[in-house]
């Protein structure tokens, strides 16, 4: 009774910025997106690379944002749906000599079913404790795939070289643009899906459940069902990302997936803004970028630097990049008149 | 079966649409409820009041599922619906609000009250994240009830504000609003008054008289505040320690000597 009780006056445990806009207008996503396609023509294939590797963490940050930004579940195991993605795209290429285009789809079902799975028994669980329990499950990943029964799949600790696609139709292009371009494609289409998941009536079954359980189980929400559901497409879109970067970097091995990459991608997920999609890709970028950042400042110290770095933007702006944005929206309002 | 309704309708003047059967509740030896049996009528407004702690919203409780009674039954239009797991309650009518608000803090108006419409429409998460002509429909039709129930409470104005920034009473009126978008035959309100100031209880009491006569709702009221039930409910159920005090109409509860020594506590003692 006194526990029922409780969760009906619980406050959120994800405490979402006093705006409820999830996304951009249309204008601003056009211009960005038109931003993203345009910058590779002016870029060395080192940058356009990087730009792909960003692209597929905005895709991994994004699918964290939708579970605990719309479901409010924590997840600190996404490297594990990361490796599970990224090893079903290389397995598939290898070993079946399916092409790669077509096993991003296949890795996200594999994900999805996995993640849906995992969600179930994750039901009992909120909070930190799910928080813990996806750890457990970030930590067991990189073991499991070393695993000598699976090795002739896997590949053991040497793990799997992929070959790198070459662009399609006779374009002459490299592969590292080409690739970048099939990334946006992919990455845009998701991230048009996923915002027309969360603004319908399966997103406001997730935000439902994410602010007060017990009214959302009132109003007819399948608590249960819609839990495990956010768990599945967060799971597949992470899966997704998983395939892109197996296919991006060429080589899949364990410990590329340890948890500092699960923890890095809920990083992500924080300074882009809990809850705000486009804020992922400022997160990806985060994490991305401002560890060598804070390499260039000092060699010897990064981590100490990275560690200040994080902690002033924490500290300056604790809803994220979508502060930002909102504060500069304001301000091009201000100067408007 | 049709004869037993038969002899049922014979018997009273209208088979009930809401039946409580002995219900009785135990959370680890305390019983908070014991045999607690009444029935609520088409169109009726039934005020269910009691002491502190006397087991009203432990019934409350079971009626929306939150709580599984140790014995007894609830028989909605007959059917029994302590099989039903908590969010199939709504879909057979029975809306609720709750004692202390309990929207989702984070969403607008518009969307709390959207939520409301879950169980009365369809849809799942491939046609959702594709968008497909049939959830534009669905969508469009959900925003015409959602406006709807909005103009009938007065809430049009705040219908993109989020709601954890509006008055508490403006609240509860959300809260209403998105128990009305779930399309209730029974409207079950768990002290709608407490937390409003006296003018808000006279205006709220008109409401909930006016969405029973004008939405041809049943409404069961859960209330502290005795001026709000006495004006405005067909029939009081009294409880007391968990057990049904007494039974009737207002006036008949209010006089009844055991309430008032519930309530006031007895005079020679």
């Amino acid at each position: 009774m006194a526990a029922a009780q409780e969760v009906v006056t619980e406050t959120p445990t994800v405490e979402a910025p006093p705006k409820r806009a999830m996304t951009l207008g249309y204008g601003t996503s056009l211009a960005l997106l038109g931003l993203l396609a345009l910058v590779p023509l002016f870029a060395k294939n080192f940058i356009i690379f990087q730009m792909t590797t960003l692209l597929i963490y905005a895709l991994a940050v994004l699918a964290l944002n939708i579970l605990t930004g719309g479901s409010g579940q924590f997840s600190l195991g996404q490297s594990a749906f990361y490796a599970v993605g990224a090893y079903s795209s290389a397995i598939l290429m290898e070993h079946a000599n399916i092409n790669y285009a077509l096993t991003l789809p296949i890795s996200g079902v594999i994900c999805f079913a996995f993640g849906y799975l995992f969600g179930k028994p994750a039901l009992r669980l909120s909070g930190i404790y799910l928080a813990l329990a996806t750890f457990a499950l970030a930590t067991a990943m990189p073991q499991l795939l070393k695993l000598g029964v699976l090795e002739p799949w896997t590949g053991g600790v040497q793990g799997l070289v992929v070959d790198k696609p070459d662009a399609p139709f006779g374009l002459k292009m490299s592969q590292d643009m080409w690739l970048y371009y099939f990334t946006l494609a992919v990455s845009t289409a998701i991230y048009i899906f996923s915002v027309n998941l969360l603004k319908s009536r399966s997103g406001r079954a997730f935000m439902a459940i994410r602010d007060n359980e017990i009214a959302a189980s009132a109003m007819g929400i399948d608590v249960a069902r819609y839990k495990t559901l956010a768990f599945g497409i967060s799971a597949g879109i992470t899966g997704v990302a998983g395939a892109l970067g197996a296919i991006a970097v060429q080589f899949v091995a364990p410990d590329s997936y340890t948890v500092t990459l699960a923890i890095s991608l809920f990083l992500g997920m924080v300074v882009g803004g809990v809850g705000w999609l486009p804020g992922s890709i400022v997160g990806a970028a985060f994490i991305i970028f401002v560890p060598n950042i804070a390499e260039s400042i000092s060699k010897g110290l990064s981590g100490a630097v990275f560690g200040v770095l994080l902690f002033l933007v924490i500290f300056l702006m604790p809803h994220g990049a979508r502060q930002v944005a909102m504060f500069g929206q304001r301000l091009v309002g201000k100067l408007w008149k | 079966m049709m004869q037993a309704q038969d002899v049922q309708t014979a018997s009273s003047p209208a088979a009930p649409l809401l039946a409580v059967r002995d219900v009785s509740v135990v959370f680890g030896g305390i019983i908070a409820l014991n045999g607690v049996s009444f029935d609520m009528q088409h169109g009726q407004i039934l005020g269910l009041i009691g002491p502190n702690g006397a087991g009203k919203t432990t019934l409350f409780n079971c009626l929306s599922r939150l709580y599984q009674p140790s014995a007894g039954d609830i028989l909605m239009e007959g059917t029994s619906i302590l099989s039903r797991p908590p969010h199939r309650i709504a879909e057979i009518g029975i809306g609720r609000t709750f004692q202390n608000v309990a929207l989702f803090a984070n969403l607008s108006v518009l969307d709390n009250v959207r939520i409301g419409t879950h169980a009365r429409t369809h849809s799942n998460i491939v046609s959702d994240s594709l968008r497909l002509p049939r959830v534009r429909r669905s969508e469009s039709e959900i925003d015409r009830r959602v406006h709807e129930v909005l103009g009938y409470l007065d809430l049009e104005d705040v219908a993109h504000v989020m709601v954890s920034g509006l008055p508490f009473g403006t609240q509860k009126r959300v809260e209403l609003a998105r128990a009305l978008a779930t399309d209730p035959k029974i409207l079950l309100l768990d002290e709608p008054a407490g937390g409003l100031n006296h003018e808000e209880v006279h205006v709220l009491g008109d409401l909930i008289r006016r969405i029973r006569d004008e939405r041809k709702m049943t409404v069961l009221l859960v209330e502290h505040h005795m001026g709000l039930v006495m004006s405005i409910a067909d029939h009081v159920v009294a409880l007391n320690f968990g057990r049904k005090l007494s039974e009737g109409t207002p006036a008949q509860v209010q006089s009844d000597p055991d309430v008032i020594k519930a309530y006031l506590g007895s005079k020679h003692q």
